[in-house]
């Protein structure tokens, strides 16, 4: 199976699994986890960098679609896409620029720090366009932070299932 | 020329995410109720086939706690049929049609559901959705099958709304914070109110009939302009958990509006 089909497959499986099982966890009534970055998140790095912030905004339009919150999920994710060399850059250091990371054997605490800037980079879009008032910036800042712990722990778990399945 | 052509190749990324943050941004703001021709939204077929097919595996494990409330539905309207004076010849205002939530959201901030019966079983825009404990919502985008209902858990639902023991009204609004709660704004003064008190749908409203229940008074106080009382009211609907409910459809809405005109 070559890459293209295999992002492909991987992209329509993580936009089900989002729609039909994350989006319904509501714990506490209100947090869902936004496992689907973890395509942008996982990219691979080499390709061409506008076709992967174009795909990453599709991938966002097609989870609004489905939930209704027609470009909000796309505006996050296309931040995140673009902000990702920097993301990298700032968690990996040199490895980056000398372009020397594998996703697959990376340790724990890089991995940790680089999945939680992406994901504070994109709850922090989605939520303050989503609710888009200033006077209720604690109640925003509640939402990021407890969607992003909660976000956070499923994608370093499903890191580790995709670990096993590309061997 | 050469010089414009060079910044653009070479910011070409950042102008790419750009534009598509923009297009977003204008999704989000013109995703207004009524002057969106666009079909990306879950009423469209592939994604209302898939919840139906969720819905349908997800509601074999509610059946139990959903046969009951419709027991005690059933009981509810026979004791009205039997205590009813006797129903006139010249058609009856309200119509009720039965229908299924497929899909339904309370954690955003503006929330809406999906039900299954659309044009087909004669669903317009703006009739009232109501369950056997209260008040759901209002119809909005109808499709061949499928329509999607604004919740009142929606924050630019406006509602008529009235005290159950007088007449004076005011607008049901949601403030986006918890989903068991609504807020009931611009109630005069003058008003007697008491936690506990009954909240009901008024007769000012076309789509939906005066008296269907809304909630409880949880708390009250007075707004900042120190005029109008601002309420807190638990609703008796569960909104986190429907499966059964009913369209009203109104049929005097189009003379109510002639009139109005």
């Amino acid at each position: 199976m070559n890459n293209i089909t295999r992002n492909i497959l991987t992209a329509i499986l993580l936009i089900i699994a989002q729609t039909i099982i994350f989006n319904n966890i509501n714990l506490l009534g209100y947090l869902n986890p936004f496992v689907y970055i973890i395509f942008v998140a996982y990219y691979p790095i080499k390709n061409d960098r506008l076709f992967f912030i174009f795909i990453s905004f599709i991938i966002g339009l097609l989870i609004d679609i489905f939930t209704d919150t027609l470009g909000l999920h796309a505006a996050a994710s296309v931040t995140v896409a673009y902000l990702r060399p920097l993301i990298l850059k700032i968690s990996f250091g040199l490895a980056y620029i000398h372009q020397i990371i594998k996703f697959r054997n990376i340790d724990f605490k890089n991995k940790l720090i680089y999945i939680s800037l992406i994901t504070i980079v994109h709850h922090a879009v989605l939520f303050s366009l989503e609710i888009f008032n200033l006077s209720k910036t604690l109640f925003i800042f509640d939402r990021i932070i407890m969607s992003s712990v909660f976000t956070i722990t499923l994608c370093i778990l499903f890191s580790y299932l995709f670990k096993t399945n590309e061997r | 020329m050469r010089q414009i052509i060079d910044f653009l190749v070479r910011n070409k990324n950042f102008i790419l995410f750009l534009s598509l943050f923009c297009f977003s941004l204008i999704l989000i703001f013109s995703n207004s109720r009524y002057h969106n021709s666009l079909v990306l939204n879950s009423t469209n077929s592939i994604s209302g086939n898939i919840f139906e097919t969720t819905s349908s595996i997800s509601s074999y494990f509610k059946l139990k706690s959903e046969n009951e409330s419709l027991n005690k539905e059933n009981t509810y309207l026979k004791k009205i049929i039997y205590n009813y004076p006797g129903t006139s010849n010249d058609g009856l205002k309200y119509e009720v049609f039965n229908s299924k939530v497929i899909k339904n959201s309370y954690s955003l901030n503006n929330n809406y559901l999906t039900i299954n019966s659309g044009n087909i079983d004669s669903i317009a825009e703006d009739m009232g959705v109501v369950s056997n404990k209260g008040i759901i919502g209002v119809t909005d985008r109808i499709s061949k099958n499928y329509s999607r209902v604004i919740s009142i858990l929606n924050t630019k639902l406006n509602l008529n709304a009235k005290l159950k023991k007088s007449n004076h009204f005011g607008v049901l609004n949601w403030n986006g914070m918890s989903n068991s709660t609504i807020q009931l704004m611009d109630l005069p003064k003058q008003t007697k109110i008491n936690i506990g008190d009954t909240i009901i749908t008024g007769g000012n409203s076309f789509i939906f009939p005066e008296g269907v229940l809304i909630g409880n008074v949880l708390s009250y106080k007075l707004d900042d302009t120190q005029n109008y009382i601002e309420a807190e009211i638990s609703l008796f609907n569960d909104m986190t958990n429907i499966k059964n409910v009913y369209v009203i459809k109104n049929n005097h809405l189009a003379e109510l509006k002639k009139l109005n005109e």
